[in-house]
């Protein structure tokens, strides 16, 4: 559990970073009410419900120049490094004015403004490319750094191995944070891992280890991704394990996790919204007002990225072919 | 303009290290390129005059190499990576095709990847089944990429200058029985062959001969011998087989009304089929004659020198082919 008082984040940083996780509940809420309504198209729609404080506490740690890469679970994400939430929507929309131009979808956001390079759907394919951004920085001497969001399942393939000892071999500053939220798709960590507390396989890397931290505390995160981020920048790769857990199943595809009820609950009772809440009451105990906006402020932000999606164009003919090349 | 008499090795050599000379941000990466200074030795030399941050030596890790060279690229760097051939690069396919190739498109623009991934590639001296892939049509059938395959030393600075210069990411494939081989190659440091513009490596009115690579060698062979029948030849280079230099063949076709194809690579879904395609579809008032394929068996390669040229092709298959269709 976390040490309040090491917090070096400010209330006014503190109240927008529940915002932002908010923001990112209500945010999936609503996509997959449009992908019911069959606004959203596709197949594939992965939420980040119950992960929020994972990648805000992360991203939370990082400067504004540094990076960040993901998997395709990646709205949280893509939010939480600033994205305009507005193009996001227009992206699952299949719009022109998304972020990846309505070529992407769900799975592939990136906003290279805000150095957010984007959302991978090949499992463990966008680890060599963070060790990749991560050269630059080395190569050029830069001081930036790459937080690498890896899920559980992902550390089961070639690009794992590859990757993390590439990094460590090269001392490149990456941040690589499994999000462990306990399932490759179906298939439980245990089953898919003989080494279950995946953060150990920092040492078959000659890595620095951070361990586990509770993912479900926006706090918990925060600190260690300071200290893990500071590491990097200085010195070389780490790797952090953080616990968490996603409430909407694996995609919109998910029939499985409905039935883990009592895993659920376990968690939803130390839901990241109500962890953060609780914990910003006993901090400043007259922050009742500030967080009451949240809520109407984030409902705001999220009618008016739909509005903004429905009234934008489909791609055209020309952007059919538009970037295949430079 | 001053010219040299070098083996293709050498040509490579130079073009690389001028493009090293002329921008910082170009390296090379893969294994044994340092202190070994190259699997083919077209890295000789380059530690000492570049150091460890430009020569990079890394582990066996063809995922990352590929993986870790598109992120580079996307960051800002253009990395010359290297597979020491080509039969491995099959472990690196995934972070070619769905990274190097997709990004771009995928996120519509906001990315480019300049970045050159070099192969040595062919058979030869009893490789066996493993060892002896000339894959380059695969890896050509992917929009995004790239492919240039030099057939000579002149060809291959001024191909992989372009290729190094550009801001596509650019499969490099060198024909291991070709390294050897010397020609005359221009010193000017500028010498810059376009991508995708082929070579008529003789002009003759009979028949077309297209090739790539090491075909482009048995194609000129037979053109001699077929000459002193007074059978005229016209081979033609594709040199680039994405971007492929259709007008140059349809413009030989028009002359010629007959074509024979050759390459080193397997025959189903090959060069040939892609060329034969591509005359009947436009070509089809000017065609003549079948048009003719000459390639490798379809078999992988064996061990035993006896059959294993009986399964390849040679300059007196070309011939024959010709025979057939004039
Ligand atoms: C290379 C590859 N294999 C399989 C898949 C299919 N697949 C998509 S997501 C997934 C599970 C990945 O789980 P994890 O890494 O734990 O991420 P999470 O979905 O839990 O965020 C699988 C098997 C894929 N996209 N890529
Ligand atoms: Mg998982």
């Amino acid at each position: 559990m976390s040490d309040l008082t090491r917090t070096t984040l400010t209330r006014a940083e503190l109240i927008e970073a529940y915002h932002q996780m908010v923001l990112i509940r209500r945010f999936e809420e609503k996509c997959k009410e449009l992908y019911n309504a069959r606004k959203i198209g596709g197949v594939y729609l992965h939420l980040y419900n119950g992960q929020e404080a994972t990648g805000v506490g992360a991203i939370k740690a990082l400067k504004p120049t540094d990076h960040v890469i993901t998997a395709y679970r990646d709205h949280g994400i893509a939010i939480a490094k600033g994205a305009d939430v507005k193009r996001l929507m227009a992206e699952m929309f299949g719009k022109r004015t998304g972020v990846s131009g309505g070529k992407g979808g769900s799975m592939h956001l990136a906003d290279v403004n805000v150095r957010m390079w984007g959302g991978y759907a090949i499992v463990g394919g966008h680890l060599p490319l963070a060790a990749g951004i991560a050269l630059k920085s080395k190569y050029n001497d830069d001081g930036e750094v790459v937080l690498c969001f890896v899920g559980d399942g992902a550390t089961n393939n070639g690009y794992f191995h590859e990757a993390l000892n590439l990094s460590s071999v090269w001392d490149l500053p990456v941040v690589w944070l499994i999000e462990n939220n306990l399932y490759g798709m179906g298939t439980p960590v245990h089953v898919a891992s003989g080494q279950p507390e995946l953060h150990k396989r920092a040492i078959a890397y000659g890595m620095k280890d951070y361990g586990r931290v509770d993912g479900m505390d926006f706090f918990a995160v925060y600190e260690v991704t300071q200290q893990a981020v500071e590491y990097a920048r200085t010195t070389g790769p780490v790797l952090i394990e953080a616990i968490t857990y996603r409430y909407e199943g694996h995609g919109v595809s998910d029939r499985i996790y409905m039935k883990r009820v009592e895993e659920m609950q376990m968690f939803q009772q130390r839901d990241p919204l109500i962890v953060m809440q609780t914990k910003l009451r006993e901090m400043f105990p007259d922050i009742e007002p500030e967080l009451a906006k949240v809520e109407p402020s984030v409902a705001a932000i999220v009618e008016e990225a739909v509005r903004f999606a429905e009234a934008s164009p489909v791609p055209t003919a020309e952007d059919l072919t538009r970037n295949v090349y430079a | 303009m001053a010219e040299k008499n070098i083996p293709m090795r050498e040509a490579l050599r130079a073009a690389l290290r001028e493009e090293m000379i002329r921008d910082e941000r170009v390296f090379v990466m893969g294994q044994e390129v340092g202190a070994w200074e190259g699997t083919h030795k077209v890295t000789r030399g380059f530690l000492d005059e570049f150091g460890a941050r430009r020569v990079r030596d890394t582990p066996i890790s063809e995922m990352a190499i590929a993986g870790a060279a598109v992120g580079a690229a996307m960051a800002g760097l253009r990395p010359v990576a290297e597979i020491m051939t080509i039969n491995f690069a099959f472990l690196a396919f995934d972070a070619l095709i769905n990274h190097a190739a997709k990004v771009r498109y995928m996120f519509d623009g906001q990315f480019k990847v300049p970045m050159v991934l070099r192969c040595a590639t062919g058979w030869g001296n009893q490789a066996t089944a493993t060892h002896s892939h000339t894959p380059e049509p695969v890896f050509a059938h992917f929009p995004g990429l790239y492919l240039g395959c030099p057939s000579t030393p002149a060809d291959a600075k001024g191909m992989l200058k372009a290729a190094i210069r550009d801001d596509n990411p650019v499969l490099f494939t060198e024909v291991i029985a070709l390294y050897p081989k010397p020609g005359l190659v221009p010193d000017d440091p500028d010498f810059v062959l376009p991508i995708g513009k082929g070579d008529i490596k003789r002009a003759g009115k009979d028949v077309t001969i297209v090739a790539y690579g090491r075909g482009v060698e048995w194609s000129l062979d037979a053109a001699e011998m077929l000459a002193r029948e007074g059978i005229s030849c016209e081979v033609i280079d594709v040199r680039w087989l994405r971007p492929l230099d259709l007008p140059l063949i349809f413009e030989s076709f028009k002359k010629t009304n007959r074509c024979v194809v050759v390459e080193e690579s397997l025959p189903f879904y090959s060069f040939g089929s892609e060329i034969a395609a591509q005359l009947q579809e436009h070509m089809f008032d000017y065609m003549d004659a079948p048009i003719k394929r000459v390639s490798a068996m379809d078999v992988p390669l064996p061990y035993a020198k006896e059959i294993e040229l009986m399964a390849l092709p040679d300059a007196h298959k070309v011939v024959a082919a010709v025979k057939e269709i004039i």
